[in-house]
């Protein structure tokens, strides 16, 4: 299967990444590369297989439902481009 | 003893250390002499002299009243992935530029409350998303071996390409790295040095940067395998806030070096033998078996039959992860945030934000996860991607099952190649440096790259050992059974 442009903007939509119309083509040949790559799998019998979903037969373990920090407003706004009386700001979200 | 003092392993700077003859204020400022004058091989790209130096005051005081951890006083290099409080920890890419964690990672946490002293941070790929080195937003890092006769810049591997550059130059003692797909490995092969990837579980991921959380593990890189031991024990050990580590008790790893493997079984799996594969390796592969024998292992044919498709799972699995630890980078908490236009709302932040901030590679693989985690195609891809994973980790547990202890391959397809040298290749290309090492990390395995020889150019390769779960103290004790018959002790000629 192959990537068109059409999917490849759709794609970097979804993944919230600007790419301008005249670099599509490029990229919907890169991804195409990397899927036909991909497709090898399809040569592999996976019949009564469960997927794997942990990779070490363990449970996870569980912490005690308890507070553990608090109150590092500051440490937390530290690092952000834009932090404004206590809060994240950011450009206008809702009308 | 002071001025090579950079040079020294860290298990023979320990015993220096201990009988007072070395001072940890002298070694750590051997190793900072020997960083500032490397710049050319951009392998540390955050230097931090103070902490250093006021770390190893520190080591010298606990050394003075007795009893120090064998790390007290160890000058280390720290990947560029670990955040480190206070200090620059960027991932190598500029969507981190400027972040400064307000945390430290349960691993360096538990480096420094050993006494190690931190030099500063190391060049990577970005997002540890490469085999070169040469996505990171710093520029290449550069290996300090060249081809004989011949001055072109060499890739250290990566994607702890830093790592390993300043391992094998001795600009410090030893260094942490992080492994998704190879990324210890195969830098370690194409520098000479050891590298160990532990089981997945053994060391905390926390406040390490995520790429590929089922994938990721940090370890050691080291001049040695004792040095491997003694990193990997302090690194190691269960945390609470990582829900994936085990609570297991850590072995005293150096203890298992015993040197004596007679009895155990190796197993050689057949279908490492690629076509293609260059006569060298092929050659390195056969001595190493032959030191293995020579040391009283049997040699087992063994097979693994689903190792072809590793890569392309894994080049599904990682970037789904990717594309879903990424995402956090939206310009809103830390980090780059774009330049906005007039009009610009949310979405538009995101998007610029993103692609300003992300490099090439980087933005391919999330677009890549994107596209196998979307509607109509999860199940083709990832599902289909985490059975074969399945069927990877079983071909590994019925060797075992056979009686196998450990298993000898390659480490690399190749020695290090010159930077630039694949700038035209398909990225396909660059992925398949990964084919020996990638299947450990999909079956969540330890495994460790030795040096054992040089190639006719005169550069160093490696062989890769990979040992059962939660195994690693037995899997070093066959690393060091390996380096011992190997006796490789060539270093990089200084021309940094």
């Amino acid at each position: 299967m192959s990537i068109d442009i059409e999917t490849a903007r759709r794609v970097a939509k979804l993944a919230r990444i600007r790419v301008d119309e005249a670099g599509l083509p490029a990229l919907a040949g890169e991804l195409s590369g990397i899927v036909q790559f991909m497709e090898q799998l399809n040569e592999v019998d996976v019949t009564g297989i469960e997927p794997m979903t942990s990779v070490t037969p363990m449970r996870l373990k569980r912490r005690a439902d308890i507070v553990t920090d608090g109150n590092i407003q500051g440490a937390i706004l530290k690092n952000a481009p834009d932090a404004r009386e206590g809060f994240f700001a950011v450009p206008k979200v809702v009308e | 003893m002071s001025a090579a003092a950079n040079t020294l392993t860290v298990a023979a700077a320990r015993d220096a250390l201990r009988r007072r003859e070395l001072s940890a204020v002298d070694l750590t400022m051997a190793c900072l002499t020997a960083m500032d004058a490397a710049d050319s091989l951009n392998a540390f790209v955050h230097k931090t002299p103070e902490i250093a130096l006021a770390q190893a005051r520190a080591a010298d005081a606990r050394l003075a009243a007795g009893a120090a951890p064998d790390l007290c006083g160890i000058p280390l290099g720290i990947k560029d992935l670990f955040c480190t409080r206070g200090v620059a920890s960027q991932a190598a890419s500029n969507i981190l530029r400027g972040f400064r964690p307000e945390y430290e990672s349960t691993v360096t946490s538990q480096l420094f409350a050993a006494g190690a002293v931190m030099l500063g941070k190391l060049n990577m790929d970005e997002f540890a998303m490469g085999s070169s080195n040469e996505t990171s937003c710093y520029g290449d890092a550069v290996n300090p071996w060249r081809r004989a006769g011949d001055d072109t810049a060499l890739t250290p591997g990566g994607s702890s390409g830093g790592s390993a550059s300043a391992v094998a130059a001795d600009l410090c003692l030893a260094a942490t790295g992080t492994d998704t797909g190879g990324s210890i490995r195969q830098p370690a092969a194409f520098t000479g040095i050891v590298g160990i990837k532990p089981t997945y579980g053994r060391v905390s991921r926390w406040g390490i940067i995520a790429f590929a959380s089922s994938l990721d593990q940090a370890g050691p890189m080291t001049k040695t395998v004792r040095d491997a031991a003694l990193l990997l024990g302090a690194m190691a050990g269960h945390d609470p806030k990582d829900s994936t580590s085990a609570d297991l008790p850590v072995p005293d790893f150096e203890a298992a070096l015993t040197g004596d493997i007679r009895g155990k079984t190796i197993g050689i799996p057949r279908e490492y033998r690629m076509d293609g594969m260059p006569a060298e390796i092929e050659a390195l592969w056969a001595s190493g078996t032959a030191m293995l024998k020579d040391a009283g292992a049997r040699i087992a044919d063994i097979s693994l039959p689903h190792t072809k498709y590793a890569l392309p799972a894994y080049y599904v699995i990682a970037p789904a992860e990717a594309s879903s630890n990424l995402a956090r980078y939206d310009g809103v908490r830390y980090g780059h945030r774009a330049k906005l236009a007039q009009g610009d709302g949310i979405t538009e932040m995101y998007e610029k934000t993103r692609a300003e901030g992300f490099g090439k590679e980087v933005q391919r693989r999330v677009m890549i996860g994107t596209y196998v985690l979307s509607a109509g195609f999860y199940d083709a891809y990832y599902n289909r991607a985490r059975k074969v994973r399945a069927l990877i980790k079983r071909d590994f547990e019925q060797a075992f099952a056979t009686g196998v202890d450990a298993i000898l391959t390659p480490a690399t397809p190749s020695s290090a190649f010159g930077l630039g040298e694949m700038a035209h290749a398909d990225p396909v290309e660059m992925y398949l440096n990964d084919v020996f090492t990638v299947t450990v990390n999909l079956a969540g395995l330890p495994g460790i790259a030795v040096p054992v020889g040089l190639d006719a150019k005169g550069l160093p390769l490696g062989l890769q050992l990979i040992g059962k779960p939660w195994q690693e103290a037995e899997l070093l004790n066959h690393a060091y059974v390996l380096e011992q018959a190997a006796g490789f002790v060539a270093k990089a000629q200084k021309w940094w």
